[in-house]
């Protein structure tokens, strides 16, 4: 019988990303063993940070194989071990590597996937999950068929808690050939910033059209620095090469999920609130009253970003 | 090169929802060629112009798909296949009607948008390789073939990979890919002439089900100052401090 819930390790080069210990916090509401499962090269030491966030188990692959995550290596391997062990449910971060490994994992067990869910809810020892829709503008939910039951789940939706565990480590060996292996990972060029990842930030400071130029965003940068925020942009920045494409916050960039969001400048199209409509606090600040923006923002200013930002600044650092 | 075209037809991205009987409601909704699906489209276009081939179109939904595939056909695709699918057919079982389609058409590369701008799932093209046991490279921005090699430049976590396939495989695409052209007038003209396939879907039951839809709860309306920056600014960071507590 399926049982125990299994949580992948988001991980690059042994930094694991936040969202896997908001899953192994969550996990454990589910009254189930919460084992965490990780594969790479040189993880093992992994495991006691994954118990100090609710791992009672981790399985170890710890290969050279899997040093980089390629999907062909971590689905076969993953497969092999769901039909040794038999979980009920697993859960994936809604990365880019885990919709991309949890979509090819469900296809080759011949089960469903629930992605990018925003919450879940334990119905009569059933999970259901909940995930937006239109860009957010209505919500499904969603009864998986397994086992495995699979979802993947959205960064910053669920609190991280410490549960200090000591947890079981199972070592498991690789059991891939290379004929499993179908994609060569060249290169990976590491976005560098001292600034928080968008998708993980409980700070952001976005800016668009109304910045004029990338020295506005200058302004934008500035404000975020003082929150230790992320910088995002409107699609009308991006497509002005003021900013690149990977801080566009959007329909058609990233979805995020921060205490407060910052909207400088920005319209408020229909397609970028998608990207930032669960934001716990929004202000927006836009030179036009009219601007849609106003209809989601908790706290609007009706001004110039230029004169409105620089004094901002300076009422914060007093 | 035979290139088939993963296309879905979308709402319109400014579409207001509403329910109807428990359901997205579809009345009066303008509906669009899936905009990362359209990315895709003009990828093979522009893969067509320069070294030969033909671009099929397969689109999986009711009649309505079918300006979808004119569109593809308009913009200069040769072919469409409209596969008649159960539009709350989930993810898996559209992956296996489209893969028994896409099968037979034995295509040396297949493209899709990364993701649908309605359901955001992004599992389908994914799900599609895995049944065809083809290599697959999700969110790629950037696709350059060299003989039998397909080195994608993708959007990975915190940064960008660069990622070799050999062909065949299914390449998602990502918004910024490239500029779809609109159709010209010819090009409108030519797609009522070209030929379209209507198929029935194989019967596959789906795995995930959508158990109820509900809308968000409406936001309050929030406070708007206008006036002098400098005071503005204060009240701004008075209300950061005391009532939203972020700071």
């Amino acid at each position: 019988m399926a049982k125990g819930t299994w949580v992948f390790v988001d991980q690059r080069d042994g930094k694991i990303r936040k969202v896997t210990f908001e899953l192994l916090s969550k996990a454990a509401q589910f009254g189930d063993e919460v084992a965490a499962v990780v594969m790479g090269k040189g993880v093992e030491g992994l495991a006691a940070e994954l118990g100090k966030y609710g791992a009672d188990k981790v399985y170890v692959v710890d290969d050279d194989k899997f040093a980089v995550y390629n999907t062909g290596a971590y689905t076969a391997q993953f497969a092999a071990m769901v039909q040794q062990y038999q979980p009920a449910t697993i859960l994936f971060g809604h990365t880019a590597m885990g919709k991309d490994l949890a979509a090819r994992l469900a296809q080759k067990l011949g089960v469903g996937l629930a992605t990018d869910c925003t919450n879940v809810e334990v119905d009569g020892g059933k999970l259901v999950f909940v995930r937006p829709v239109y860009a957010g503008k209505a919500f499904a939910k969603v009864v998986v068929e397994g086992p495995p039951v699979m979802a993947t789940i959205r960064a910053n939706i669920f609190d991280v808690t410490e549960a200090n565990k000591s947890p079981e480590v199972v070592k498991v060996a690789a059991s891939i050939s290379d004929a499993d292996v179908y994609q060569k990972v060249k290169e990976f060029i590491a976005t560098v910033s001292a600034r928080p990842e968008l998708t993980e930030a409980n700070y952001v400071v976005s800016g668009g059209r109304g910045c004029r130029g990338p020295e506005g965003f200058k302004l934008i940068e500035e404000l975020a620095d003082v929150f230790g925020a992320a910088v995002g942009a409107s699609r009308a920045a991006v497509d002005a090469g003021w900013i690149p494409h990977e801080f566009q916050v959007g329909q058609t960039g990233k979805v995020v999920n921060p205490v407060l969001y910052v909207a400088a400048g920005i319209s408020g199209a229909i397609q970028h609130v998608a990207g930032m409509s669960s934001s716990k606090n929004i202000v927006a600040i836009n030179k036009d009253p009219e601007a849609p923006i106003f209809a989601v923002a908790d706290f609007g200013v009706v001004g110039d970003l230029f004169q409105v930002i620089p004094a901002l600044i300076a009422e914060l650092k007093k | 090169m035979k290139i088939v075209v993963c296309v879905k037809q979308t709402f319109d991205t400014e579409a207001r929802i509403t329910l109807k009987d428990g359901k997205i409601n579809k009345e009066g909704v303008n509906l669009i060629i899936n905009p990362y699906d359209e990315v895709a489209v003009e990828e093979a276009l522009q893969i067509k112009e320069k070294g030969g081939g033909e671009v099929i179109v397969v689109t999986a939904g009711p009649d309505k798909a079918m300006d979808a595939i004119r569109q593809a056909l308009a913009m200069g695709a040769d072919k469409g296949v409209l596969i008649d699918a159960d539009p709350d057919a989930d993810e898996y079982a559209r992956a296996v009607i489209l893969a028994k389609v896409i099968a037979d058409l034995k295509p040396d590369l297949i493209l899709a948008g990364h993701v649908a701008a309605d359901d955001g799932s992004s599992q389908v093209p994914t799900r599609l390789a895995e049944i065809l046991n083809l290599p697959h490279v999700n969110v790629v921005r950037k696709l350059e073939l060299s003989g039998n090699t397909a080195t994608c430049t993708r959007e990975a976590d915190g940064g960008t990979e660069i990622v070799e396939v050999t062909l065949p495989a299914v390449i998602t695409c990502q918004v910024g890919m490239n500029e779809p052209r609109y159709p010209s007038m010819k090009g409108i003209m030519q797609a009522k002439k070209k030929p379209v396939d209507k198929v029935a879907a194989a019967a596959v039951e789906s795995k995930a089900k959508v158990i109820e839809y509900f809308l968000p709860p409406a936001k309050a309306a929030g406070k708007k100052l206008e006036g002098d920056p400098k005071e503005m600014a204060a009240a701004l960071a008075s209300w950061l401090k005391t009532e939203a507590k972020v700071i």
